[in-house]
């Protein structure tokens, strides 16, 4: 009898297995690396109805964070400033720039200047920005440098391990209450500072929930 | 094998050149899996509603309407013996007596804190404009703000009531804050004005 299968015909099931983790792998990097928030939402920069360059103002004028975000010491929400928080300086300031002209009609007919929210946590998420402001976590660990940013982006990924990484070792964040504003600012080294900063988490209560409920109300 | 090789390399090379790599940044928003739990139909600050014919969810107070407390001391307010002391406080609100004079001197009681309270406030919406020394040498100075100096014989003798009249309803180029700063905080900064205006005016002998 003769061979009804050719030669060749041995070599399949080696190549359907070396197929089958080639392609195994590629999926499996290609969602570790791609289908996550550090892909998906780092790196969102939407162009904005005003050219507005916190580079500029929080970084050059060093324009405190609250002369426009100001209820954030206070309030779960930090504010979007009205355009008659912007025409406090812009009445003088550049007043015929057509840049500007979107914030004087806003200014002038009450109508809000449809900015694009950068970042956003999902609404089953509870967060409160004024317990962590008021508790030495800084704008910067959330937000990144945006007083070096000339439009804003989101640099961090707001996943649920990012906020964890913190809630559980907030002692590695944790600053001194006078520098939370102050994006700018070194964290000390050495056994010292450490002492300090667990000092900070102790002295201050701070007691980061990890169970479901603490943000998932 | 070849052609299946070549179609692997083909599709990891066309994922890598559509896709990207993380932390490119994008103007496309990001993804959101379940966007009916991600935006959930709810009120939320400063956000959108089609209810209203202003599309705003933030309401204004009804003309003629005074407001009892806000979101500040809402607990208080709803609490069972709540009394408005400071409601038509015209002295603590306005900084003005009944006959419309300003209030001569801080109509609340002056501690330390206080004046810190004053030095942060006085330091994130003043300085920008006024300089930190209340010289009117602020970082806008250059892009042509025109703010006051405090250390002159007029505002050294004008009364507290007055800088917290100027807080409020703004004077000339500077625009009102009264949407940023409470009545207690602006008191806080007259104090703080008080002290600047102080720091640059005492001889040695006078001390304090």
């Amino acid at each position: 009898m003769a061979n009804v299968f050719p030669k060749w015909v041995n070599t399949i099931p080696i190549k359907v297995i070396i197929a089958i983790v080639l392609i195994k792998t590629a999926v499996v990097l290609g969602v570790t690396y791609y289908a996550t928030p550090k892909y998906t939402r780092v790196g969102y920069a939407p162009t904005q109805p005003v050219a507005f360059s916190h580079a500029l103002h929080a970084g050059q004028l060093e324009i405190d964070c609250r002369y426009c975000h100001t209820y954030v010491d206070r309030s779960e929400h930090s504010n979007v400033p009205g355009s008659n928080v912007c025409m406090t300086c812009h009445s003088m300031v550049r007043k015929d720039d057509p840049l500007l002209a979107p914030v004087r009609e806003s200014y002038e007919s009450g109508e809000p200047i449809p900015w694009v929210r950068v970042h956003k946590t999902p609404d089953y998420v509870y967060f409160n920005h004024s317990v962590h402001v008021n508790r030495g976590i800084s704008c910067v660990e959330c937000h990144g440098r945006v007083d070096e940013m000339e439009v804003v982006e989101h640099t961090k990924s707001f996943s649920m391990s990012f906020c964890l990484e913190c809630h559980r070792n907030p002692e590695e964040y944790i600053r001194p209450t006078e520098e939370v504003y102050n994006l700018d600012w070194e964290r000390p080294q050495g056994a010292d500072a450490e002492a300090e900063f667990e000092g900070f988490v102790h002295d201050w209560g701070v007691n980061p929930p990890q169970s479901c409920s603490g943000c998932h109300r | 094998m070849r052609i299946f090789l070549a179609i692997y390399l083909f599709v990891v090379v066309a994922t890598l050149s559509i896709l990207g790599f993380r932390g490119s940044t994008s103007t496309k928003p990001p993804l959101e899996v379940f966007p009916d739990m991600d935006r959930q139909a709810r009120y939320k600050p400063q956000a959108e509603n089609e209810f209203f014919a202003d599309g705003r969810n933030d309401r204004l107070s009804p003309a003629g309407t005074v407001a009892r407390g806000n979101y500040f001391n809402q607990q208080e307010v709803f609490s069972e013996d709540f009394e408005d002391t400071r409601l038509g406080d015209t002295t603590f609100l306005e900084g003005k007596n009944e006959d419309g004079s300003f209030v001569e001197k801080l109509p609340i009681e002056v501690t330390y804190e206080l004046i810190e309270q004053g030095k942060e406030k006085y330091d994130i919406f003043c300085a920008v404009c006024h300089g930190a020394a209340g010289d009117g040498n602020g970082v806008t100075k250059p892009y042509g703000v025109l703010a006051t100096n405090y250390h002159d014989d007029r505002l050294r003798n004008e009364a507290d009531g007055y800088i917290f009249d100027v807080i409020t309803n703004g004077k000339g180029l500077m625009l009102p804050l009264n949407d940023r700063i409470t009545p207690e905080e602006r008191w806080a900064i007259v104090l703080y004005v008080r002290a600047l205006q102080k720091s640059q005016n005492t001889v040695a002998e006078e001390g304090i």
